[in-house]
Formats: structure tokens, sequence, C-alpha cells
């Protein structure tokens, strides 16, 4: 049953993938590998819609997923509830374990086995997302299917790492531009993409 | 209007204003919870944060649920929780039906591309800005490693390395403690 089956994968989602949005990523791909409703590359476009769109990012790449994967089944109604089965599937968890820790507040943020998890817990969700964003670069920056002939300057997709050197340079080292809201980026690169033929 | 349509609505406001969640949502937060509603006080609000960020789940969500749940209990948590969904829900079902409709236009495809290095840069710096909080000595160092490495190179679902993070993470901590 596919919508069972969607929502515990964002259950599990929901559940393990700790310190917000961005930590959801490694899951999707994981979730792509495993299921095959989507590909890497849709991770990475949905990354974008989610980071462009109202709503926090984590909900709306769920929501996202969900609509994907209702509609290869059916219409547009398959998709909706697609959306709606993934978005609660997420959200669930934590509605769980906040009205739980809800009630024991204080002592939580205190106890010294959840701050010691937390020392490990911290890098290691780093440490997962250093590794989504890996294979983000590797199928966007190299052209994968010519590695075969070798290595060469064709591996690279040099109009990508011009493009991301300039990212780059705008998020972290002009003082003007660092600032601003990544939509801004995305849409910019977006262009970009069509001008260049990326 | 009576609080339970009120949580809804106020938490769908909050999730309209934030884009890409996290940081971004507690100045909204903080003009429609704590200055408009009154219904948590600015110290409240850092604490849920705080708690959030520490918790499964995405951040927005998991105050959300506190905020709800210290007003109206368990079914206040579940109706602010829903609000603060629901916008996503519309958005992204309008959006989602038009991308697919145009997705296989050359142009848009080119757009995505330029798109998904833009992707690359955002989750560059986001990781910048993790590790900076979360690598502070070696034991972390190393976890960081062996976490990227074996989810790159491996099949294995995150969620072990997560429950591996945790346990290590208690242990070193503990076995520091006893030196």
């Amino acid at each position: 049953m596919l919508y069972l089956r969607l929502f515990w994968e964002f259950f599990k989602t929901g559940l393990f993938a700790v310190g917000g949005g961005m930590a959801t990523i490694p899951f999707l791909y994981n979730m792509a590998d495993a299921t095959g409703w989507f590909t890497r590359n849709d991770v990475a476009n949905m990354i974008a819609v989610g980071e462009s769109t109202p709503g926090p990012i984590g909900v709306n790449m769920a929501t996202y997923v969900g609509y994907v994967t209702g509609g290869n089944v059916g219409g547009i109604p398959a998709a909706v509830l697609g959306a709606a089965v993934a978005t609660i599937g997420l959200v669930t968890p934590s509605i769980i374990i906040i009205l739980i820790i809800a009630s024991f507040l204080k002592s939580f943020r205190n106890n010294r086995y959840v701050e010691s998890a937390f020392y490990g817990l911290r890098p290691a969700s780093t440490g997962l997302i250093a590794a989504a964003g890996l294979s983000v670069v590797v199928s966007n920056l190299f052209f994968a299917e010519t590695l075969d002939q070798g290595f060469s300057l064709a591996l690279f997709n040099w109009k990508g790492w011009i493009l991301a050197a300039v990212l780059w340079t705008l998020t972290n080292k002009v003082k003007q531009t660092k600032g601003l809201h990544p939509i801004l980026f995305i849409l910019g690169s977006a262009v970009a993409g069509v001008v260049f033929s990326m | 209007m009576s609080i339970y349509p009120d949580l809804f609505v106020t938490f769908a406001k909050v999730g309209v204003m934030t884009f890409g969640g996290g940081y971004a949502m507690l100045p909204i937060l903080q003009r429609e919870v704590v200055d408009n509603k009154g219904w948590a006080t600015e110290e409240e609000l850092m604490d849920y944060f705080a708690i959030g960020q520490c918790t499964p789940g995405v951040i927005a969500v998991n105050t959300a649920t506190f905020i709800g749940q210290k007003q109206r209990g368990i079914a206040g948590g579940i109706l602010a929780t829903l609000g603060v969904v629901f916008p996503s829900l519309v958005i992204i079902s309008l959006l989602a039906g038009v991308i697919t409709t145009f997705s296989h236009l050359t142009w848009v495809q080119h757009a995505f591309g330029g798109v998904r290095v833009c992707v690359c840069i955002l989750i560059l710096n986001a990781v910048v800005k993790l590790y900076k909080k979360a690598v502070v000595d070696a034991p972390t160092l190393l976890v960081f490693l062996a976490v990227a490495l074996g989810s790159y190179f491996t099949p294995l679902s995150p969620v072990l390395f997560v429950l591996a993070a945790a346990v290590a993470g208690i242990a070193l901590k503990n076995m520091g403690v006893k030196k």
C-alpha cells in the first residue's frame, strides 16, 4: 500500500532527522535509492523549491515528494493525498515527542544523558548533510557519464563551477549580498541556467 | 475568535511568512505569538526554539507544537502544527503541478540546471555553519568524518548513523566525566 509506505518513510525521517530542515536531505537521498519514487536529481530540485516557497523547508520537501509520488499512481487527487500523507508522516513523531517533553521541559534540557547524546548527534547530523551535499556536487558539477573515458577536463561542468564560485563569493565574501535571502540566489541561478544553457 | 481556530490561523500565518525555516522564522514568531497573542514570553520562545533544535523533526513544527500544547493541551498542539504545515501543502501542491507540466521544456531544464548549482552552495554554506557549532574537539571531528564518509560510500540508512552517534555521544561524554 503506497500511502502507508509513504507515511512510514516520512515518519522515520521526522523521527531521526535531528537539527531542522536541512537534516531531512540525507533521508530523502536514501528514500530515492530505496524506493525509486524519484531520482537524486529530483531531490536537488525539491531543495530549491523548498527553499524558494513559503513554509519550513523540511515540510515543503515532504509535501513535494508526497505530491510527486502520489501523482505517479493517479491524477491530481492522488497527488494531493500523497502530499498530505507525507507531511502528516513527517510531523507525527514531532508531535508525539514534543507533547511528551512538554510535560517535563526543564529537566529534559539539563539532563546529562540528553546533553551528551547531542554531543554526538550534532556532528553526525552535520556529517550526513555533508555527504548529501557531496552527492549533489558530484551529480551537478561533474559529468559522471564521461568518467569511464578516463580523467579529463571534459569531466568538469565548467559553467557550473563558474556559477558556483560566483555564488560562493556572493554568499560569503561580499558584504552587500551575503545577508540576502537564498530565494534571490536561486532565482538568479535559474536565469543564469537559461542564459548559459546549463 | 475562539482559541482553537485562532491557533490554526495564527500558525498558518507563521507558515506563510517563513521562508526556509529555522532561524528565519524567529522574528515572525516573536511578533505573532509573543507580541500579538501573548501566548508565550520571549524567554519561553527561546527555550522552545532551543529544544526544537535538539529534538528530532522540523524546528518550526516542534515550536508550533510546544506553543499549542501550552495553550490547549494535546488538541492545541495538534491544531497549531496542522496550521504551520497547511500553507506548504496548498502552495507546493499548486506549484508541483505547474513544474511537472513544464518540466520537459528545454529552458525549464536549463533553469533547474542552474538552480541545482545554487543548491550545492546553499548546502555547503549550511554545512559550514553547522560544522562550527557541532565539531568542537577531536572526538566530534572523528564522528563527523566517520558519518560523512560512511554515509557517502555505503548504502546504510541515515537512521543507523543517528542512533550510533547518540550512543557514541553518551559514551564519550561519560567516559570523560570519570577521568
